[in-house]
């Protein structure tokens, strides 16, 4: 399974990977991660691949590759929508970020993004960070989005659960935890 | 035990595993996080050095002490390196000496391209290449075992993709190596002429040895090559030479062809590939960066075909591949949709003295670090970036250039200016220039993820140690005006610069306040209230946490982290803070 994951810098793309990184094993799979450091983690677009099988070459999804897009900004889905296989899975945040050309005018924040996902790609959109919101700490917007993600691949709420503990720091687990069950019921 | 590691934090388990003793670097990404990492393991001293040119001469004295050492960087510091490295090629070693570089194809964090295995190949050295995370724990181990062997630094090349792509790596016992005792040698570590030509002659039969060794002739000296260089022969059709990440690639997009990967880039065993070119029908190079390989299979008469189907730009791709070598196309990225640049952060501390330099109209030779990205509209504040510390010596150029014009600065971070701004500074001074400098001190090295270093007082293993006094240092190098203010106090900032600029002679102005995700400042968002009259002059801060959207503007409260500088902007008053 290949699975990118998009979304601006800082909103937690490394650690949903993390997650599912760790997720491959209790499958039992190979897993191979990519990841960008540095200089578009500071409010750039930023992808992060994982891709789990029985033997994995490259770290890097080939465009038209992914059996699942997780888009944490809807804008971030649009522009990777190309690498979501035909059928594949599509979790879309509606949140919209603005990137700055569009904060300084020189561009305009495309309309209607996701309804345009959900007709081309077969998205699910889920506001994410409302219900990130709700259980009261917006930075759980990625774990929102992999529990949402787990229910429509099939993957149990329990093997994710224990991934998560393996990803997160003990004073984090429980609020992720909730994060990943609001995401699950979404 | 088996893990999922980082490339470089494999590297770094095993520098461990080999029993290094010393490990030394200066931040740069994709390389940072090997020697974080080792900064943990109690067995192995490690330093954030000033800058490449020292990590890599203090490891290269713990290595003719006698223990095993290791120094890392990215691509362009090895530009920085490259002094000691070319010499300690003449050299050799004590104990191994390791070399990491990391070179970054496509650009995700770098000023430039530039592919390690010319330099390398200039400073006649040879280079391991691995393909995955467990590969590069055992190169680092193979890479001790040549650079002992053969008496020579060993470099251990990574890009983007294997230092930052985890794979599953088995965990090893760490195996501690004697020290080897020390004994006075001029005529192999005093470098000068009569020595250096005896040194010569060294290392070019080095180079000869290794080269044949890894041919299968000459003396063997226990390395186990294959490990290194591996041929599989499937469809004789095609196949294909790669290395690196490149070979995962090809794995993938050609399961059926030959390969021959090369796990040591240089020097290249060149009879054996001659060999694998005659047993296929096409021999394809595929390499990214330079024709490194391609030259060299040429100029030894082998025919393949290389660069005439890739391009020298950017990383490669399977799709890249399948596209070359089977026509198919890939799906085309949609580029009508506007970029996400990335921006200084919500509150950095930077912020506002490039409005202010914006808005004074200065010329700003920049630098390397966070605060490039003044150099993105709306604050659009710089004018050259080209290296670490350029900006000075550039800003001194001009003035030496334009006298008359009095309107350029230097704009330099802390930790830049201790890596190498600190000659351009003394340059300013002693030749009478004209420059004003502005420090941005925000206290720590901030783009590659927030090292310390000798301003910060505190050494890579947060032990408190002696602070560098940049006010005094810049004192030190005979700057007379040297003003400190608050990075945060626009006015201020505003007639520091307006009066350094006008006055003769060389200027510091210290512009200072903590990087905002080391302060994680918990101040409540700041909100527009309905006095807002739209004029859009908070807009020209490039806050990424205040938008315009439909006409009306907005603070978002999930971005915004309350640093005030939007309030100090509103002419109406209409920012407010709880």
């Amino acid at each position: 399974m290949n699975i990118l994951i998009v979304g601006v810098g800082g909103q937690g793309t490394l650690l949903a990977s993390r997650i599912l990184g760790n997720l491959a094993p209790i499958l039992g799979l190979e897993v191979k991660l990519n990841e960008v450091h540095g200089m578009a983690q500071r409010g750039g677009s930023v992808v992060t691949h994982v891709k789990m099988a029985d033997k994995v070459y490259s770290p890097v999804i080939a465009e038209g590759d992914a059996d699942a897009v997780l888009a944490f900004e809807v804008l971030e889905g649009y522009r990777y929508r190309h690498f979501l296989k035909k059928g594949g899975i599509m979790v879309v945040n509606t949140q919209e970020i603005l990137p700055m050309p569009v904060i300084t005018g020189a561009a305009e924040y495309p309309k209607d993004l996701a309804k345009h996902l959900r007709e081309e790609c077969g998205a699910i959109t889920v506001d994410a960070l409302a219900a990130a919101n709700e259980i009261g700490n917006a930075r759980t917007v990625n774990t929102v989005i992999l529990g949402c993600f787990a229910r429509i691949a099939g993957i149990a709420c329990a093997d994710l659960e224990k991934a998560l503990e393996q990803s997160v720091k003990p004073k984090l687990l429980e609020v992720n935890k909730t994060a990943l069950k609001k995401g699950y019921s979404l | 035990m088996k893990e999922l590691l980082l490339g470089n934090a494999a590297i770094a388990r095993g520098a461990y595993e080999a029993g290094v003793r010393v490990a030394t670097a200066y931040p740069g990404t994709p390389s940072t996080e090997i020697t974080e990492i080792i900064s943990g393991y109690g067995e192995i001293y490690s330093e954030w050095s000033p800058n490449e040119k020292v990590a890599f001469e203090a490891a290269l004295g713990a290595s003719v002490a006698g223990v095993r050492a290791m120094v890392c960087m990215k691509h362009v510091g090895l530009n920085v390196a490259a002094d000691p490295l070319f010499t300690a090629s003449y050299t050799g070693v004590g104990g191994g000496l390791l070399v990491v570089v990391a070179d970054d194809p496509g650009m995700f964090s770098s000023q430039n391209e530039q592919d390690t295995r010319y330099i390398a190949r200039a400073a006649h050295l040879p280079v391991l290449e691995p393909s995955n995370s467990a590969e590069a724990k055992e190169y680092v181990r193979l890479a001790f075992e040549i650079s002992e062997s053969y008496d020579t630094p060993v470099i251990l090349r990574t890009t983007t993709r294997l230092a930052h792509g985890q794979s599953v790596t088995e965990i090893g016992e760490r195996v501690e190596r004697a020290v080897i005792p020390y004994v006075k040698n001029p005529a192999k570590y005093v470098m000068m002429p009569a020595n250096a030509k005896n040194r010569h002659i060294v290392v070019e039969k080095r180079m000869n040895d290794l080269q044949k060794a890894c041919d299968g002739g000459g003396v063997q000296k226990e390395i186990d090559y294959s490990k290194l260089n591996s041929i599989t022969y499937n469809d004789r059709k095609t196949g294909i030479l790669c290395s690196g990440i490149v070979y995962q690639y090809v794995k993938e997009a050609l399961p059926n062809a030959s390969v021959f990967k090369l796990g040591m880039a240089y020097p290249l065993p060149i009879e054996r590939i001659r060999e694998f070119a005659k047993n296929v029908e096409n021999l394809i190079v595929i390499e990214e960066l330079e024709p490194f390989f391609e030259e060299q299979l040429k100029i030894n008469g082998i025919e393949c075909r290389g660069k005439e189907l890739f391009s020298r730009q950017g990383e490669l791709s399977v799709n890249i591949i399948k596209e070359a070598l089977l026509g198919v196309k890939a799906v085309a990225p949609d580029n009508a949709l506007p970029g996400r640049p990335p921006v200084l952060c919500a509150g950095c501390p930077h912020r506002g003295v490039f409005y202010v330099l914006s808005k004074l109209k200065m010329t700003v030779c920049g630098d390397i670090g966070c605060y490039t990205l003044g150099a993105l509209a709306p604050l659009s504040a710089v004018d050259t970036v080209v290296c670490m510390g350029a900006g000075i010596g550039m800003a001194h150029g001009f003035s030496k250039a334009l006298p008359d014009k009095k309107n350029t600065v230097a704009v330099i971070g802390d930790s830049t200016f201790i890596h190498s701004g600190i000659t351009g500074l003394i340059d300013c001074v002693y030749n009478k220039g004209n420059t004003t400098v502005l420090i941005l001190d925000n206290s720590t090295t901030g783009m590659t993820g927030h090292q310390n270093h000798p301003a910060t007082g505190k050494t890579i293993k947060e032990e408190e140690t002696v602070k560098l006094d940049l006010e005094t240092l810049c004192k030190a190098c005979g700057v007379t005006s040297v003003v400190t203010v608050a990075a945060d106090d626009l006015a201020g900032i505003e007639k520091a610069v307006k009066e350094e600029t006008a006055r003769a002679g060389v200027s510091v102005i210290i512009a200072r306040k903590p990087c905002e995700l080391i302060l994680k400042t918990s101040r409540k968002p700041y909100r527009i209230t309905e006095a807002c009259k739209k004029c859009k002059a908070c807009l020209k801060i490039g806050c990424p946490a205040i938008q315009s959207i439909d006409n009306r503007i907005e603070i978002k409260a999930e971005m915004c982290v309350g640093c005030g500088l939007c309030e100090k902007l509103c002419a109406f008053g209409a920012i407010k803070g709880e």
